[in-house]
């Protein structure tokens, strides 16, 4: 087993491959083992600089026209190989959703172990790779360890910060790529109708739950949102069961941490808070005194929604002046 | 050719999880207390089974089966299934399978699958409602070696493939895929019925069949784990959960503002 070295890095995003190489620096000093980055893509070959200065002693580059875009098969083929020749000890996959699966099959095909949507790595005193995550719908935090080589972990996005880069030196690895054939066909590719900014950019999120009584009731929380510079967000029935919204706020819609969440008329089940622990100050706007919502809350206000966003609006209007 | 009503089989896998809304949390320790938690069929889990049952509704004669792997007796939520209208539920149950992992729970699918027989779809839920791996799906895939077609929120027969849309971060993809192939469902793709009376009673005359490893011939060495659960804790709060109050609305405002502007969450 002692053979598997070093730790590899790889998402088909770029922002969550320079957050995992930030925090693959800090457990390969800690290891005092090497960290790689794995391009895939079309035409890579100018990335290499930014992986290095984040980190990344190597880069595996894979470059081919036919791996433009996520193709599963052929990503999967080209780090299942990689990994063959080269042994890592630990792999950290962008928790997408292509990268989960990706991670899962790679996982299986070596054999490994795999624990996913890890918030936080460490390397306990038996020297084992630990990864934190979610469970049991947010009621917990599980600490799992590693017994067995290689090893592979997913990390969400925004789980980790991006390094600040530095100049280093860095090795470049150009592979020889075999693409594997696809096993399903992308007939179509809709972009989904968000909003020009992701939620877990917003640095405020105003955000309703089953207390909204309208659909068109939201441009309280529009009129709110505009004067903190934040976002609207949603609970999940709103958006799954009353299709007012595209997305939600939760453990299986988007997790967020801003540095301020407004809660109005969201109860506060499990799996929402799950989605907004880690906000810096949390305000529960609810008329149920009762409501979970309030034990995870910073600043609660019992009252109806109705009433106190306006008049929220208008006081910080007031004292920001 | 597999036309359209040569369908012959699907296979859902469902997961006995633990109630998660259901959990107590022993405040002093933070130890979720599982063992009384009620158990019922992983949420993400009757999504498949729901899409399946509509998937036979149009298709006609298909034989539409349910897989669950579990340490624990699961019969009572079976019951549930096959209420719902699955024909035939088959429950690997063995003590051994107490710690198993994700591979291993694949490992144990993929067997029990090729017992089952030859089918032409399985499906899944995109995660479990407890320990939210989002893992075996993918895993069984590999291991049957079957096309994955994962995150579907929209799904459709069409001659031999199955067309589907994926829910990702950015965009839907529509993908096509030839049968066999294993697919897992996201919640947004329908919402489950719940059984009548009559189909619950109807279920009772269903057939659960029961297999232990040694039925399927697993080895032993396959379900080791690979990893090992140092704590499962409550997340601490540590909130200041400070009530504003207030005469009038007008008073509550202005000083909750006041609040959020000392926090320094709200810029000038």
């Amino acid at each position: 087993m002692s053979e598997h070295r070093g730790i590899w890095v790889f998402s088909e995003k770029p922002d969550l491959m320079l957050e995992m190489l930030g925090k693959g620096r800090e457990l390969a000093d800690q290891k005092q083992t090497e960290l790689a980055a794995v391009l895939i893509g079309g035409n890579v070959a100018d990335k290499t600089t930014e992986l290095i200065k984040s980190g990344a002693e190597k880069v595996y580059v894979a470059s081919s026209p036919a791996l433009e875009r996520f193709q599963a098969e052929a990503y999967l083929g080209v780090l299942h190989g990689l990994a063959l020749t080269y042994k890592p000890e630990t792999i950290m996959i962008g928790s997408t959703r292509n990268g989960k699966p990706l991670a899962a099959r790679l996982a299986t095909r070596l054999d490994a172990a795999c624990v996913p949507d890890c918030t936080r790595l460490s390397v306990d005193e038996k020297d084992r790779l630990v990864g934190e995550r979610i469970a049991y719908g947010g009621n917990a935090a599980a600490k799992i360890a590693f017994a067995g080589k290689p090893q592979i972990v997913t990390v969400p996005q925004r789980a980790f910060d991006k390094p600040v880069p530095k100049e280093r030196s860095g090795q470049v690895v150009n592979v020889d790529v075999k693409v594997d054939a696809a096993r399903t066909e992308v007939v179509d590719v809709k972009p989904l109708e968000t909003s020009n900014v992701r939620i877990e950019e917003a640095d405020v999120i105003v955000s309703c739950g089953r207390g909204l009584a309208k659909k068109e009731d939201k441009v309280l929380l529009d009129e709110l949102a505009v004067v903190l510079g934040g976002q609207v967000g949603s609970s999940r029935p709103l958006a799954e069961d009353r299709k007012w919204f595209t997305e939600w706020v939760g453990l299986s819609g988007h997790k967020v941490k801003p540095k301020l969440y407004i809660a109005c008329g969201i109860s506060g089940v499990i799996q929402h808070v799950a989605g907004i622990r880690d906000s810096k100050v949390i305000v529960a706007v609810n008329k149920d005194e009762q409501a979970p919502i309030f034990e995870i809350a910073d600043y609660g206000v019992v009252g109806n929604l109705y009433e106190i966003l306006p008049a929220l609006k208008e006081a910080i209007k007031k004292q920001l002046q | 050719m597999r036309g359209l009503d040569g369908l012959k089989k699907i296979i859902v896998c469902l997961k006995q999880a633990v109630d998660v809304s259901q959990l107590k949390v022993d405040v002093a320790t933070r130890q979720l207390i599982t063992a009384s938690a009620p158990k019922k069929i992983s949420d993400f889990d009757k999504n498949a089974l729901e899409e399946a049952i509509r998937v036979k509704e149009k298709t006609g004669n298909v034989e539409l089966c349910t897989l669950t792997v579990t340490a624990e007796d699961a019969k009572t939520v079976l019951r549930e299934a096959l209420a719902m209208g699955a024909d035939r539920a088959y429950m690997v149950n063995d003590v051994e399978l107490k710690n198993v992992d994700t591979l291993g729970t694949a490992h144990v699918l993929a067997e029990a699958v090729r017992k089952i027989g030859e089918c032409d779809l399985i499906l899944c839920g995109e995660t479990s409602l407890d320990s939210f791996s989002g893992l075996v799906s993918a895993r069984l895939s590999e291991l049957l070696d079957l096309p994955l077609v994962s995150s579907v929120r929209r799904l459709s027969v069409e001659g031999d493939a199955i067309v589907a849309e994926r829910s990702l971060e950015e965009s839907i993809e529509t993908v096509k895929a030839n049968m066999p192939c294993v697919i897992s469902v996201t919640r947004e793709i329908n919402a489950p019925r719940i059984p009548s009376l009559m189909m619950i009673m109807k279920a009772s005359k269903k057939e659960i069949v029961n297999w232990t490893l040694a039925d399927l011939g697993v080895q032993k060495e396959k379900l080791a784990s690979k990893i090992e659960l140092v704590e499962v804790l409550a997340p601490k709060t540590e909130r200041k959960k400070i009530k504003i109050t207030g005469e009038n609305v007008q008073e509550i405002a202005e000083k909750l503002a006041k609040a959020l502007i000392q926090e320094g969450v709200v810029k000038r």
